[in-house]
């Protein structure tokens, strides 16, 4: 079952607070990966390939560099979400 | 600042070690004489020859937040908390730069391990079998490069002098704080972080030392396992941790006013030529260290009270290292006391020389030399050397100096050498 925008926001939240320290809370929408979450080029791999995992959903690299915010991620998960 | 040939001295230490996670539980372990060895309780454990290692007393996950950690190799986390504390102790509050206390571009860092980022390269080995290319970290590269422990602490204390990773299995740690004093004496830094780390005890490098036979199998007797100079010695046991010194040019001690421990004097270098890992049995290498050491310094062999051994517990080794010193300071080895801290810590590797150069500082400023645990019969073969034996040694007033050897699979022989004054 496809995921809604609530939950993909929600899970993202999860991996960013796991994998860079930030509160769940913080995580929204407009926030962008590299300068507001403290999400680096390496770690931004490591949130590509959980949200793979969580959303059973394909991210090529190529794709990855429009990932800016955590809107962007959650509506290319949205649109590609098997 | 161009001057080639300024006194060093040592301004801060930093350890995290299986006796305690900072300088203070760590000194009082070795003065105490406790063992830091235990069995090795991970399930992977129950197949191996050797079942037991001297594991850190404080895991480095209590100190380091998580999202850091996870782009850590272990030995860089034992190498960045033993830095954090010498920093401390310095006397520096912030990075180089933010203060005015260090100058960045004249501050260096030099940070060495045995075996580099192991446990990363294994674990995400199994990563790539078990769960695929992708799932890999992208962390792994920085985390096991060798250089890695280094560039994590250059990185912290925001060095720009120049920072180095020199690699000689076992003499690691020593060569690093030999090169960090080289590169103050020469001019090319005012302060260095100078040190060794090591985090070694996984399944493959115990399986793969322990079939070398290095290794003791006494896994009945953990605490009782790590024997130097004792007649039924059978191996070291592998230990895990870091030791840190801030080396720092006695002018620029001075100018801020730090408080000096010692004198970092300097180095004796040396190669066997003989074997890839078996020691020279006379220990003519180890003296040809000794002799450079008199050559390089001014130390005289009448000033050295006190030698932190290399002695791993190893048939051989431990005696080829006494017959050195007594080759080289003769009738002067006799007012050397001599211990092997390392039965008590076991065998940290690279790690060694950064954690076993603190305890030769701590042993000239508190004048007492920890003792070496566990000799119940003494080799007589050891008889050539008065070895310091289950309680610490007080050590004679005045001007004393103190060495750290330490050597490597290899034959790299380091000798470091420190002074206290008055």
């Amino acid at each position: 079952m496809a995921a809604t925008q609530e939950e993909i926001v929600a899970g993202l939240a999860e991996i960013v607070n796991e994998i860079a320290g930030i509160p769940v809370e913080d995580v929204q929408m407009d926030k962008s990966f590299t300068d507001d979450l403290d999400v680096d080029s390496l770690s931004m791999v490591e949130v590509v390939v959980a949200a793979e995992e969580r959303f059973d959903v394909k991210i090529p690299d190529d794709d990855v560099k429009n990932l800016k915010t955590v809107g962007d991620a959650t509506d290319y998960i949205l649109k590609h979400q098997s | 600042m161009s001057s080639t040939n300024r006194t060093v001295v040592v301004t801060g230490i930093g350890a995290t070690t299986p006796l305690g996670g900072d300088v203070a539980s760590t000194w009082e372990g070795l003065i105490a004489g406790r063992s830091g060895v235990g069995p090795l309780e991970q399930d992977w454990a129950a197949e191996m020859p050797v079942r037991i290692a001297a594991q850190i007393a404080v895991e480095p996950g209590k100190i380091i937040p998580r999202p850091q950690a996870r782009r850590l190799d272990r030995s860089a986390q034992f190498a960045l908390i033993a830095t954090q504390e010498a920093w401390k102790d310095a006397g520096f509050t912030a990075k180089a730069g933010e203060d005015g206390s260090v100058d960045p571009d004249r501050l260096g860092a030099v940070i060495a391990s045995g075996i580099g980022g192991v446990t990363t390269l294994l674990d995400q080995y199994d990563v790539l079998r078990d769960k695929g290319v992708r799932r890999v970290s992208p962390h792994t590269v920085p985390m096991l490069m060798p250089n890695g422990p280094s560039a994590n602490v250059g990185l912290y204390v925001n060095a720009r002098a120049g920072v180095h990773t020199p690699v000689s299995a076992c003499a690691s740690g020593a060569e690093a704080i030999g090169y960090g004093i080289e590169m103050i004496r020469t001019g090319r830094a005012d302060v260095v972080v100078a040190g060794g780390t090591e985090a070694a005890i996984h399944p493959l490098p115990i399986a793969a030392f322990g079939n070398m036979m290095a290794m003791s199998k006494n896994n009945d007797d953990p605490q009782g396992a790590s024997r130097p100079f004792d007649v039924d010695r059978n191996g070291f046991v592998l230990g895990e941790g870091a030791g840190v010194v801030v080396l720092e040019s006695q002018e620029h001690a001075r100018a801020r006013g730090a408080a000096i421990y010692a004198e970092a004097v300097g180095q004796g270098i040396s190669a066997d030529g003989h074997d890839i890992v078996q020691p020279e049995p006379e220990g003519n290498g180890i003296a040809h260290a000794l002799q450079n050491l008199l050559q390089n310094t001014d130390v005289r062999p009448s000033e050295i009270v006190h030698a932190n051994a290399h002695a791993t517990s190893t048939p051989a080794g431990d005696i080829a290292e006494l017959k050195a010193l007594r080759k080289v300071f003769g009738d002067e080895t006799d007012h050397i006391a001599v211990a092997s801290t390392k039965s008590m810590t076991g065998h940290l590797l690279g790690g060694a020389g950064g954690i076993e150069s603190v305890a030769t500082i701590l042993a000239l400023k508190n004048r007492l030399a920890p003792p070496t645990i566990n000799i119940t019969t003494l080799d007589p073969e050891a008889g050539v050397a008065d070895i310091i034996r289950d309680k610490p040694r007080p050590l004679p007033q005045g001007p004393i100096t103190a060495i750290n050897d330490s050597f490597g699979f290899g034959g790299h022989n380091v000798v470091l050498a420190f002074r206290l004054d008055g």
